[in-house]
């Protein structure tokens, strides 16, 4: 089920009630969402990712714009008659139930022609369990049981009613770093096998990154950005979402451009002819240095090296850098000695970006 | 270790001694006394042990009253007062606009004096040479005959009591219940509601397991504080309660006591004790009932 987003905009009324002028926790969302694929909304919290996600749902009504699933507007329509399943952040389960009861719940909700039989509910929650493989935990209740698999009886208890588009609100912000990187990949795994739609919220970029067919990266109720993470990662609109996707961080400079070239400091970096001349903010992400001790173009104050294995990050200072210490992946066998005092990077292009200081735009060259 | 422990009990001594003075030492003394035969105040002496005290006290028609009394006094009020604290602290929480106002509303009768509420309920049902009371103006308008509420027939001086008991206990039940329904995460609400569950359901499947041991609490502090009533008669029917045959149990033992035909230690201390295993035996079962019903998260 393909969901489209026409013009959403979501205003709450100021919680001081001195203040007027409504909230706007989310602005003007245009986007569709196709059919049968895995989307992340990103952003820093309080970014309207998650209003936004309640509103898909049904559980909050946008104050302007409509809500398609498909050719059918959803807009006007409370979540029990959207089709969706949803897996909140605190999984939500009923405490005093068992697995098998959390999970038939939603089944037995449905009253008159749609009411199901017993061995219906039955065969249908077995069905959920495997799907997230927790069979044999159908007689547990939600305090017996770990994180990782409090989890996965949440997200089968919102796929057990098979909706059209499944939600979730930071579904891996509860667990701990093993277990994140393998329920996202069992989350993955489900959509994968269902070929349902799926919407979720994270404010971490790796979980977003790793998972998604597409993300929206989101600031401030507007969305920054929309597109492949690969794609947003390597060519980002704007200096927000360099910022925020990459770890480590994206290096971010004070530059300026004059007669077709961009100088960091005194150092001229880049060729950038068909740029402006007058200061630029420059953002590099970490994998765009190369050292090369004799044509190198920025010449850093070397500060420490960090090895991690295959790579090694080079941390290092400079005059324009924005900030206390850029950091630069390298590989660990072109790793510079330690003890001396100067770095010299070669730069990659394609890894530099160019942001207008006023506004964060990206300029082009 | 054996030091330490010395001392645990030095610190524990003051409170130790306290609770042995006032609290162990009567109650020994009050199965003493129950089973001292013929025991005379005055002179301190008894005829010897036996289980006459209880006999006598379980035939006299004064202690038969006042078990009649408590008892449905306990059954009449306990649950709708915990029934109508649950409804109304539904409603309160389902409300948005002046909800502080009502909670302080409801709360008030909780911070006022018994008696203060004994004289109000006097005016509202007691019916005197010039005036039939308010209760009995309204019921006058609907074309009932008046009825003494205070010293007329039984039914209406238990409905009065049942009625001032009620209203005396649901604030601190309101209290409660509306803290435990604000506690329950509003997160399984809006899982129901994606679910499409009806709200009856939601009530009944998810917020009365959520708050089942708080309304556990209620029930069992309910019977136990109904079982001990005696100042809500006194402040409606004065003191001579066996004269009104609205007399409770504790009632019973006070008067045996203390009151104008007192001076029976032996009679209160085994009506003390009858008291005492009825509340026992009721709080044991309310805590089998309570291992299927009610759940701790």
């Amino acid at each position: 089920m393909k969901i489209v987003l026409q013009n959403v905009t979501k205003r709450f009324p100021n919680r001081n009630k001195k203040i007027k002028e409504d909230v706007v926790a989310v602005s003007n969302f245009d986007f569709e969402i196709p059919d049968g694929k895995l989307i992340g909304l990103l952003g820093p919290s309080g970014c309207g990712k998650s209003t936004t996600l309640n509103m898909i749902c049904g559980l909050e009504q946008p104050t302007e714009g409509r809500i398609l699933f498909g050719e059918d507007d959803v807009t006007d329509l409370p979540p029990e008659n959207r089709g969706v399943g949803m897996v909140f952040q605190s999984y939500a389960l009923y405490p005093h139930m068992t697995v098998r009861q959390n999970i038939k719940f939603p089944l037995e909700n449905r009253r008159g022609a749609d009411r199901l039989s017993k061995e219906e509910m039955e065969r249908m929650a077995k069905e959920a369990a495997e799907l997230v493989q927790i069979e044999q935990l159908m007689d547990r209740k939600p305090g017996e049981m770990s994180g990782g698999q409090q989890q996965r009886v949440a997200i089968a208890r919102a796929l057990v009613k098979r909706p059209k588009v499944l939600l979730l609100d930071e579904p891996l912000s509860n667990l701990d770093a093993r277990l994140r990187l393998q329920t996202r990949e069992e989350i993955r795994r489900i959509q994968r096998e269902t070929g349902i739609t799926m919407v979720f919220v994270t404010h971490d970029q790796d979980e977003a990154m790793s998972i998604s067919d597409m993300i929206v990266v989101m600031d401030a109720g507007v969305v920054q950005q929309i597109g492949k993470p690969q794609d947003v990662y390597d060519d980002p609109d704007n200096l927000f979402v360099a910022k925020f996707l990459g770890t480590p961080p994206i290096n971010v400079f004070n530059g300026r451009v004059k007669d077709g070239s961009l100088y960091l400091g005194e150092e001229k970096i880049l060729d950038t002819p068909s740029v402006g001349d007058g200061p630029v903010t420059v953002g590099i992400r970490p994998e765009g240095f190369d050292i090369d001790k004799e044509k190198g173009v920025l010449t850093c104050a070397l500060r420490s090296i960090e090895v991690m294995g295959r790579d090694t990050s080079v941390v290092a200072n400079h005059d324009a850098y924005v900030g206390d210490q850029l950091r630069a992946i390298i590989d660990s066998e072109k790793r510079p000695d330690e003890n001396s005092k100067e770095v010299r990077f070669r730069i990659r292009p394609s890894k530099v970006f160019l942001f207008d200081p006023e506004t964060g735009k990206r300029i082009r060259y | 270790m054996e030091k330490n422990n010395n001392k645990a009990w030095l610190y524990l001594l003051p409170s130790l001694i306290f609770l042995g003075i006032f609290m162990i030492y009567p109650l020994f003394d009050v199965m003493i006394y129950s089973v001292e035969e013929g025991y005379n105040f005055a002179s301190q002496s008894f005829f010897g042990y036996g289980t006459y005290n209880f006999s006598y006290v379980l035939r006299d028609p004064y202690f038969l009253q006042a078990l009649k009394n408590t008892f449905l006094l306990v059954i009449i009020t306990v649950p709708i007062s915990t029934g109508l604290a649950l409804l109304i602290s539904v409603l309160l929480n389902s409300i948005t606009r002046l909800r502080d106002m009502f909670q302080t509303i409801f709360f008030l009768p909780y911070v006022t004096n018994t008696l203060a509420v004994g004289l109000v309920f006097m005016l509202l049902f007691k019916k005197t040479p010039y005036t039939d009371g308010f209760i009995n103006m309204i019921l006058h308008w609907f074309g009932m005959g008046p009825v003494d509420f205070i010293e007329g027939p039984y039914w209406a001086k238990m409905f009065v009591t049942c009625f001032y008991t009620i209203w005396i206990v649901m604030p601190f039940k309101i209290l409660i219940l509306t803290s435990a329904l604000a506690s329950v995460n509003p997160d399984y609400y809006k899982a129901a509601r994606v679910d499409g569950t009806p709200r009856w359901r939601i009530f009944t499947r998810i917020t009365l397991p959520m708050i089942s041991p708080m309304i556990f609490y209620l029930v069992i502090t309910g019977f136990i504080g109904a079982f001990k009533a005696y100042s809500d008669e006194v402040a409606l029917f004065g003191t001579n309660l066996n004269a009104a045959g609205m007399n409770t149990i504790v009632g019973y033992v006070y008067d045996m006591l203390y009151g104008d035909s007192g001076g029976y230690p032996s009679y209160a201390s085994a009506a003390a004790l009858l008291l005492f295993a009825i509340v026992l035996t009721i709080t044991c079962i309310n805590l089998l009932i309570s291992r299927k019903t009610v759940t701790y998260s």
